[in-house]
């Protein structure tokens, strides 16, 4: 029953993930990559921002502890969110389960996984099919496809995900004060990395991430009284 | 791309994002006591989701405009509570329909 609840919530997330891909795999193409090629990063890192890092450093022909620390301050994410997410798991999530289970962590299967109170390790499988599905399907369409569909058609696609993401955040923020303020907060920083001339040419997007979420989650640590600490969690749960 | 250049990049690139992935969710096994620190791991959800949403969602179709209106969209039906996916594709109709509108009539 978990696992079919999990392959149901995923349903969006492999379709947002079919589009971006598709432009993932035109872009690795147009990079030099064989399509299987392509096909087979997406098949063992199932991450987006990280990928198209790598692809460059790939056709660059770059270091191996270049691309690794690249690797590394990109998805750094991943890991906060690793910790985020054991929090709603218990000893029903073994080591050998754990250690499958965190391959499936993404930024949409973390942001839908933390919507439940509970997460167990058949609801965790179960919501990672389609994404994983979509993610390597979308992959070999936009590298065997390339550039037939038009961009008009693609670039729409693209956007759904990060409707996706607003749909997550938004009815929290109306249930908790404080998570919209840190969220505000977190835009804000956004912002300034994104446009501010020295940040957005030296500091990479995905360490900008870390630096920006961090940032925001501190200051709703520090708005949080004392004596109403758990409103967090019962947003959350 | 040749396969010497592209396996052992590949390989390095597979094994560095999975580590970074598996060694903490492996790693934390019990349940955070602290408050300060649990509230913290609450909020960061949401604020990583903020953060990779806004203003990166502006630059995610062919013209600001389009994403702007996908953007609009998305925050009302994701104010009401709709869905994942019904938010999901209200914002790219929102943004195929105004890229449309865009490239062939104005």
């Amino acid at each position: 029953m978990n696992w079919r609840r999990g392959l149901h919530d995923g349903l969006a997330i492999g379709l947002g993930y079919l589009s971006v891909s598709f432009s993932f795999g035109i872009m690795a193409v147009n990079s030099g990559l064989s399509w299987w090629q392509a096909i087979l990063i997406s098949l063992t890192n199932l991450t987006s921002a990280g990928q198209v890092a790598g692809v460059g450093i790939m056709s660059a022909s770059g270091g191996l502890i270049e691309m690794a620390v690249t690797q590394f301050i990109i998805n750094l994410r991943y890991s906060l969110m690793g910790i985020s997410l054991s929090q709603k798991t218990d000893d029903s999530m073994t080591l050998p389960k754990r250690l499958i289970g965190s391959f499936f962590i993404t930024d949409e299967i973390f942001g839908v996984a933390c919507m439940s109170d509970k997460v167990t390790f058949g609801y965790l499988t179960g919501l990672a099919v389609l994404p994983v599905a979509g993610w390597t399907t979308g992959t070999a369409l936009g590298a065997v496809l390339g550039n037939i569909l038009p961009s008009i058609v693609t670039n729409s696609l693209a956007i759904g995900i990060y409707g996706m993401f607003a749909a997550i955040v938004l009815p929290v923020c109306r249930r908790s004060k404080i998570i919209a303020v840190s969220c505000g907060i977190s835009v804000m920083l956004a912002l300034i990395f994104r446009y501010v001339p020295f940040l957005n040419e030296h500091v990479s997007s995905g360490f900008a991430i870390i630096i920006c979420a961090v940032a925001a989650a501190l200051a709703g640590v520090f708005m949080t009284p004392p004596d109403t600490e758990q409103q967090g969690g019962q947003v959350n749960g | 791309m040749d396969n010497s250049i592209f396996f052992p990049l590949l390989a390095v690139m597979a094994v560095t994002t999975y580590l970074v992935r598996a060694v903490p969710f492996a790693a934390f096994r019990r349940k955070i006591q602290n408050r300060k620190v649990k509230a913290f791991f609450d909020y960061i959800p949401y604020t990583v989701l903020s953060a990779m949403t806004f203003p990166a969602m502006l630059y995610s179709t062919d013209s600001v405009i389009s994403a702007a209106a996908g953007a609009v969209v998305a925050v009302i039906l994701a104010y009401k509570g709709k869905s994942l996916l019904t938010v999901a594709v209200g914002t790219c109709a929102a943004a195929f329909a105004v890229s449309m509108i865009l490239t062939f009539i104005v």
